[in-house]
């Protein structure tokens, strides 16, 4: 039994037997639980909970220290890219944005967004490849590169401590739909969808993993597994496998829907970014 | 929502040769929409025709590639250190389930509760987007749902 239990015995000393021995469960739900822990405080809002508070405490000193934290070695590189003339354009990114810290606040929430040049939502990925290309006449960085990876970081850990807060209404309505629909569709051969897990069984336990609410307010997350950050589209290649379906491309408009419903199903709580994550 | 068949009714449909037609060749195909037939009394006939081995099922339901069946429930299996808490405690099914409802909780536990999370475990069809390595096939043999059938019914409640 995963809760605490009160057992109040009866019992007849006459006949020197016990009676009765009635458990009164005092049913503290797991973000209760969860919320009991003083550091998991600025990690909880309401019922929602950050993938943080699943975390043992290991990960989470490693999240909670930037320099124990193995992402910033990414968010360094992408430092000095933020800075470095590339392109034919002979700009970097300061040339037109100047200090990151302030360019760049805030801008976590306005991804993925609707982009009438395609008539689709552009991910944070997407924009910085514009910008590469359109304005610096660069050459675009991979999905999952080093480069990507270290950059998305910087943007948006220019928002960290802010909540989320993500527009879903006007033109990026169906999309968001969209995103919905595909996070309660079961799918692959284990026949289960993203609520199954996510939703139904947060804080229960799938073997060896505590599940958590599958938030992605920290992302790109350092993951020790991976030995790197990656992409919250990766981790949703990897959730998808697991249940034996067929995963879509990083960067496709089905992941780019499903990231926005995952960020308005994150809404309120703080942005994380770099998480560190088992 | 349990549509529950009382058991003479069912005797007499599977007399009629009602419930026979499904289930008396040995060979079970795993494409049987188990769901429209409302089978939920559950499955009385051996899949492959023939009995279970309870050790072998064992193992099976341990297999993280076959069963997996810790990564939900837990069982009386102490040498593996994590079992799962998503579905109920499977020590002491045998004194809740008959055979015929255990096979049908691993053949296709949506036949009884279409909402549950529990994989169906020999089913082929009403998939999306099954990976192409498992395109066609089901997650256990027929053989192993006998098995793992027959070694969950050695768990039996010790009082
Ligand atoms: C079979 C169960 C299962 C299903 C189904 C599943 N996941 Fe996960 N997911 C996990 C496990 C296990 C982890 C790692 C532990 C954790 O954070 O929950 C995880 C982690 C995640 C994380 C990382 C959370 C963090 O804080 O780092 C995200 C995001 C996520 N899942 C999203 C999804 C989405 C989207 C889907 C559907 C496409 C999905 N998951 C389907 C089991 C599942
Ligand atoms: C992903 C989770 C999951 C996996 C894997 C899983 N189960 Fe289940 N199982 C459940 C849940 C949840 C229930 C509760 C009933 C429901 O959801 O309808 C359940 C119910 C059952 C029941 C009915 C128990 C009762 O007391 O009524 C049996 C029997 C069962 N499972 C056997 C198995 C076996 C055998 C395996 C492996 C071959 C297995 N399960 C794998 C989630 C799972």
């Amino acid at each position: 039994m995963k809760y605490r239990t009160l057992y109040i015995c009866t019992a007849l000393l006459g006949f020197g037997l016990v009676v009765s021995c009635t458990p009164i469960v005092e049913e503290m739900t797991e973000v209760e639980k969860r919320a009991a822990d003083p550091r998991n405080k600025t990690h909880m809002v309401g019922d929602k909970a950050s993938g943080y508070v699943y975390m043992t405490s290991q990960t989470r000193d490693m999240q909670d220290d930037d320099i124990a934290n193995p992402a910033f070695t990414w968010i360094d590189l992408a430092e000095e890219k933020w800075s470095k003339v590339e392109g034919k354009a002979g700009k970097s990114c300061a040339s037109c944005h100047q200090d990151v810290n302030k360019a760049m606040k805030g801008v976590a929430n306005k991804y993925p967004q609707y982009d009438p040049e395609s008539k689709k939502l552009i991910a944070l990925q997407v924009k910085i490849n514009r910008e590469r290309t359109k304005r610096m006449g660069a050459k675009p960085w991979k999905w999952e590169s080093d480069q990507m990876l270290g950059m998305a970081a910087l943007v948006k850990l220019q928002s960290r401590g802010m909540p989320v807060n993500v527009k879903i209404d006007g033109p990026a309505k169906p999309f968001f739909e969209k995103g919905k629909e595909f996070y309660n569709q079961r799918r692959g051969l284990l026949d289960m969808a993203c609520a199954n897990c996510h939703v139904d069984n947060a804080g229960n336990m799938a073997r060896s993993n505590v599940l958590s609410q599958g938030m992605i307010n920290g992302f790109p997350v350092y993951r020790l597994k991976w030995q790197k950050p990656g992409s919250v589209h990766r981790r949703f290649i990897g959730c998808n496998k697991q249940v034996r379906a067929t995963p879509y491309k990083r960067g496709s408009e089905e992941y780019t829907n499903l990231e926005l419903f995952l960020m308005w199903r994150a809404s309120g709580l703080n942005w994380e970014t770099p998480a560190v994550r088992n | 929502m349990s549509l529950r068949i009382p058991s003479h009714i069912l005797s007499a449909l599977i007399a009629t040769g009602f419930v026979l037609s499904m289930s008396s060749t040995a060979a079970w195909s795993a494409d049987i929409d188990l769901a429209k037939m409302k089978v939920e009394d559950g499955l009385p006939k051996s899949l492959t025709g023939k009995p279970g081995d309870a050790k072998k099922g064992r193992s099976a339901a341990i297999n993280r590639k076959k069963g997996n069946c810790l990564a939900c429930h837990a069982m009386p299996v102490p040498e593996q250190a994590d079992h799962g808490d998503i579905g109920p405690d499977l020590d002491g099914v045998a004194s809740r389930l008959t055979a015929a409802e255990i096979r049908l909780r691993i053949v296709d536990p949506k036949a009884v509760n279409e909402d549950t999370i529990m994989p169906s475990f020999y089913r082929t069809a009403r998939f999306h987007r099954v990976q192409k390595k498992w395109q066609g096939k089901t997650i256990i043999s027929a053989q192993e749902v006998e098995d793992i059938t027959a070694y969950l019914l050695t768990l039996k409640d010790k009082n």
